[in-house]
């Protein structure tokens, strides 16, 4: 069982060391990393995802439950207690989706669960998330990027099934993003994501801040931000609303955003 | 002495990943030489010799198969890399066509793929994949780590007993357990045997004779809608 998750601290792109030695993660929390485009979350994420064992620029290590990760963690996926799901928008596999999914759900087979439930599933998830259905005999390559995001997001969350979730940048993905945060925060997992929305942000127990490829601080969620967050998510519905309209060509009537900035 | 024997299709990151080796394999000690073995153009004998001051060499197989030429030249390789002094001989071929293997018993067989070629590569590269004893797997940032495991899967489909080492050759990132495989190997020891058999290589295409069609060629040929057949003069 996995309990925790812990990062020690590093050093930066010019070498410094971390101000933040360690970060521990306990089962349910929600964090995000903030920082700077091109100040090192995506590599942090990484670290995570390679289970960094001083072995990265970076330097820094990953302990589960307090200890070194076994290497089986790294060298079989059906052991592998993380899914990443990645900025990328397009598949480079030239497989067709159900065929592609039916293969990763035999890598990832967790017991007990049938391969073709799984993928009807995933499919089903995907489908929640992105505004074009997604078919099985579509290949991966024809995706779109909403799309892409989407059953990347439905096979971490379906087929991967694991207790920590790395989210990178889930907002630039074309998805419906209300939703995705619904049926995530639906589940009992360590989810960590790196976000610039102040949504994803404000839902998380705490913000990791990086800077220079450092994790200079750590901010609780505090109590004036939670009650912010309801409006934040309020506006951010409103949002949403419009950027639907405009998608499929209605006209704007100026008063939709009547009563959300009070 | 140890022999290890890189192999992989052009730019995935051989020279990169040997490179990281090398290093780490000069921190521990060792005393390492390098072989290139290529069709036309290499350069990598110079990087790694002004790089590290190591003994390298190069051979261009022009007409002949690289690792026909691998077969060829490794007895005097090994010769050289003796008289150098060295503990450890790496020997980068750029197999192209996928039939054979230059991977010798007693020695490590390395293969290098990357993990942006695609889902069915690993069915096409042939023994250059299943003799290998290591596979690395370069450029996995460039795709979803569920494209990552399934092209793993896919390698393991083709090659069971193949050790898989995800690697990024940019940074060095995922090398030790190469290393660790490398400083594993016995030395070799006399009368190396090529671990796969090569297909056969005394074609007039093999040496030269650029016709098309195999009316213009003699030895073993075959033609659209027959099996292979010897053809005398």
């Amino acid at each position: 069982m996995i309990e925790s998750i812990t990062i020690i601290g590093g050093r930066g792109k010019n070498g410094q060391p971390e101000p933040v030695e360690r970060i521990e993660l306990k089962m349910g929390n929600v964090a995000s990393i903030v920082g700077p485009t091109g100040s090192g979350k995506t590599t942090f994420i990484n670290d995570i995802e390679m289970f960094a064992d001083a072995d990265t620029p970076s330097m820094r290590r990953v302990l589960i439950n307090g200890e070194r990760p076994p290497r089986e963690f790294r060298n079989d996926p059906s052991k592998n207690p993380i899914a990443l799901i990645t900025q990328h928008t397009t598949f480079l596999s030239d497989l067709p989706v159900g065929e592609f999914l039916e293969a990763h759900a035999t890598v990832r087979a967790a017991s007990g669960k049938h391969p073709d439930d799984m993928i009807e599933r995933t499919i089903a998830f995907a489908n929640q998330l992105t505004g074009e259905p997604v078919g099985l005999d579509v290949r991966m390559t024809e995706l779109s990027g909403g799309q892409t995001r989407a059953l990347l997001i439905a096979d971490a969350t379906v087929i991967c099934d694991t207790p920590i979730v790395l989210l990178d940048e889930v907002e630039n993905a074309g998805i419906d993003r209300t939703r995705c945060l619904e049926l995530l925060r639906m589940q009992r997992k360590v989810f960590i994501f790196v976000t610039h929305d102040p949504r994803i942000a404000l839902l998380s127990d705490f913000r990791i801040v990086i800077a220079e490829g450092r994790v200079m601080k750590i901010l609780g969620t505090n109590a004036a931000e939670r009650q912010l967050a309801t409006k934040v998510s309020r506006l951010d519905d409103v949002l949403s609303r419009l950027r639907d309209k405009l998608r499929v060509g209605q006209a704007l009537s100026g008063d939709e955003l009547e009563g959300t900035l009070a | 002495m140890k022999i290890a024997i890189c192999s992989g299709p052009p730019t995935t990151g051989k020279t990169s990943v040997l490179r990281h080796a090398i290093r780490k394999l000069i921190d521990k000690g060792e005393r390492c030489a390098f072989l290139k073995i290529d069709v036309q153009f290499a350069e990598e004998d110079e990087q790694l010799a002004a790089e590290f001051g190591i003994p390298t060499r190069k051979v261009y197989s022009g007409e002949l198969c690289p690792d026909h030429c691998s077969v060829m030249v490794l007895g005097d390789a090994i010769q050289w890399a003796d008289e150098n002094d060295c503990t450890i001989l790496l020997v980068e071929t750029a197999g192209l066509c996928l039939r054979c293997a230059p991977y010798v018993d007693g020695g490590l067989g390395i293969c290098v793929l990357e993990a942006t070629s695609g889902m069915n590569l690993p069915l096409k590269v042939g023994p250059m994949l299943s003799l290998a004893d290591v596979t690395v797997v370069t450029k996995g940032d460039l795709v979803s780590q569920a494209e990552r495991e399934v092209f793993r899967a896919r390698i393991q489909d083709v090659a069971p007993m193949t050790q898989i080492r995800e690697a990024n050759a940019l940074y060095g990132i995922g090398i030790d357990p190469l290393v660790e495989a490398i400083l594993e190997t016995p030395d070799a020891h006399e009368n190396l045997l090529l671990r796969g058999s090569p297909p056969v290589g005394t074609c007039t295409i093999c040496v030269g004779k650029k016709e098309v069609g195999w009316q213009a060629h003699c030895g073993v040929v075959r033609a659209l809608d027959n099996q292979n057949y010897y053809r005398g003069q």
